[in-house]
């Protein structure tokens, strides 16, 4: 499918020379962060505050880590948080998914009136920032007496993340042919079950992206776990880190750097994991970052 | 067969019953907070609100407090200019890296996709308190290395007391991660480009500039816009890295965007009528940005 632009390829070797250069300065640039934070969070924080930084982990530990996970002090332990960050995490993932295959079978295998202002609302509603919708949502969940729940912050993070879900997964359902659907149906099969049997198991490609999408969204969410879940026993992750670098006041940058490499790894992981689908999905459609 | 598969009959709920779960959340916690968002933007809703006094209708009146308050001007400003600059550094920067890749042999072409990965991987908060490591007063490597380039002693050089040089590394925080999702794409319109009128055109006698110009660019044009207005409108709205590194160390008040300006407002201050106006006033902004990208979704959609 990728065809190299064989025409437009350099011949003479110091422009690919050149270009190579380039290409090695632009991965030590990108990288480079991510290098940093792993290095310093296996570094002695003694190494870390000496006055030539270390860029090698010569200092080998793991003391960092067994800090942060074992963080005595009562008000920024990592464990609470990191199973606050898991529950809401999976909870959006598996809701998103099964929410979204229903809406995207209604949206592509039905005719109603009113589907094109439905699809037309799904991405307005893609648009509308977060950040103006704060205060609003505190509200709500305040009349309801959701905040401080994972429930609802998990309710939050589905309807920040089932428009988009909603709309990729219906291209993949439009991909997949009804006349499948209809063969099963003849063949003795109710129509959901053939949505079950046939169509759900041709669909694991789109369910994949839209399930890692989820998890990197809920994963990575900041704003909402700041307003939402204000008592400490109820953090994120993200909320635990800056929460921890107030209260380290940026000086245990070895103790930070672990916290960080801890919350990272898993979304680098599933990133590289589906880093083929995550550009044509992301382009298709937005994604609130 | 397939025509009473397709066609349901008008009486048909099924579809109804399907859209009823994502239905509900959507409309608990997108539709019923932006319409009490649009309420309490007319109405007087401070402190006193919060702790149970009935709120006041005052029209439009909290618009007219906003619009004629210097601090939304200055955090406005502020937003564009930002937003204006690392838009232009994300779209030139990507664009480069995503033809460089078309011209790269296997082995760099994978060193470059692995690099962008990374930076593009790594969550905003985690992305700022780590790039305030790097550029931490006193132990940073960049006033190290700074030092052992110029000769000037940078130990103890402050970057984030200073409003310009605060958003000079917010800027390089936000373009750092938003390069890989242009480049990326960049590079997949790019592999789209036949290779017959490139061919064509080289034989015709045209330059490598002109073929970019008058032939890639032409077919990269629909993607370039679709890039251009999501990054315009994800960097007008820019939060987490901006309220992350006023937490390492940075200067509150000259450094706000307006989306940390409303969580100000609101949150901090507790004037929520006045948040709220600010609020449906960025709604409006984001539409309005988003329409070109809504239509040619919806027609993408048709074809």
């Amino acid at each position: 499918m990728r065809r190299e632009l064989t025409p437009t390829q350099p011949r003479s070797r110091p422009v690919r020379v050149l270009l190579n250069v380039i290409a090695v300065v632009v991965f030590v640039a990108s990288a480079f962060p991510v290098y940093w934070m792993i290095n310093s969070a296996f570094l002695p924080n003694s190494a870390i505050r000496e006055q030539t930084p270390h860029f090698f982990p010569d200092q080998f530990t793991v003391d960092n880590f067994v800090k942060v996970v074992t963080q005595p002090s009562g008000t920024i332990e990592f464990l609470p948080a990191l199973g606050t960050s898991l529950l809401v995490t999976l909870s959006t993932v598996v809701l998103a998914a099964v929410f979204a295959f229903f809406a995207a079978l209604a949206l592509s295998r039905f005719r109603f009136r009113s589907k094109k202002t439905l699809i037309v609302g799904l991405l307005v509603a893609q648009m509308i920032p977060a950040e103006a919708m704060i205060v609003s949502i505190f509200r709500v969940l305040d009349g309801w007496q959701l905040l401080n729940s994972i429930v609802g912050l998990t309710l939050v993070y589905l309807a920040v993340v089932l428009p988009f879900t909603i709309w990729t997964l219906r291209g993949f359902v439009a991909g997949i042919p009804v006349e499948l659907e209809e063969a099963a149906m003849v063949d003795g099969c109710s129509r959901f079950g053939a949505f079950f049997r046939v169509t759900l198991p041709l669909l694991w490609p789109g369910l994949t992206a839209t399930g890692v999408f989820a998890f990197i969204q809920a994963w990575n969410e900041f704003l909402f776990a700041l307003v939402i879940m204000q008592k400490p026993e109820v953090r994120t992750l993200p909320v635990w880190l800056r929460a921890f670098v107030q209260a380290t006041q940026a000086t245990d940058w070895a103790a930070i750097m672990a916290g960080s490499t801890l919350i990272a790894v898993p979304v680098i992981v599933f990133f590289l994991l589906v880093q083929g689908r995550m550009v044509g999905g992301m382009a298709a459609g937005a994604v609130k970052g | 067969m397939s025509q009473t598969a397709r066609v349901r009959r008008r009486r048909d709920l099924t579809p109804l019953f399907l859209l009823i779960p994502a239905g509900v959340v959507l409309l608990a916690l997108t539709a019923w907070p932006l319409i009490q968002l649009v309420v309490t933007s007319f109405l007087e809703f401070g402190r006193a609100q919060i702790f149970g006094a009935p709120p006041v209708f005052v029209g439009l009146d909290n618009y007219a407090d906003v619009l004629t308050d210097a601090e939304f001007w200055q955090v406005l400003g502020r937003s564009v200019a930002f937003c204006l600059v690392n838009v232009l550094l994300t779209m030139l920067l990507g664009i480069a890296i995503g033809v460089l890749m078309t011209k790269l042999g296997g082995g760099f072409k994978l060193l470059v996709s692995v690099g962008l990965l990374l930076a593009w991987a790594m969550p905003p908060v985690t992305a700022s308190v780590v790039w305030g490591w790097i550029f931490d007063t006193d132990r940073g490597v960049v006033n190290y290395l700074l030092t052992q380039i110029t000769g000037a002693d940078f130990s103890g050089h402050s970057w984030l007391i200073d409003p310009l040089s605060f958003f000079f590394v917010a800027t390089i925080i936000v373009t750092w991660q938003a390069i890989p999702f242009v480049a990326f794409t960049v590079f997949a319109g790019l592999t789209q480009v036949p290779n017959e009128v490139l061919e064509a055109a080289e034989i015709d006698g045209a330059t490598g500039w002109q073929r970019f110009r008058l032939i890639v660019l032409p077919y990269l044009r629909g993607v370039l816009v679709i890039l251009l207005i999501l990054q315009i409108i994800w960097d007008m709205r820019v939060f987490s890295q901006i309220y992350a590194l006023q937490t390492v160390g940075g200067i509150a008040a000259e450094t706000n965007t307006i989306g940390v300006y409303i969580f100000k407002v609101s949150i901090g201050a507790g004037d929520l009528g006045a948040g709220g106006a600010i609020s449906v006033l960025l709604v409006i902004l984001m539409l309005a940005l988003s329409g070109y990208y809504i239509r040619s979704l919806l027609k993408q959609e048709e074809s």
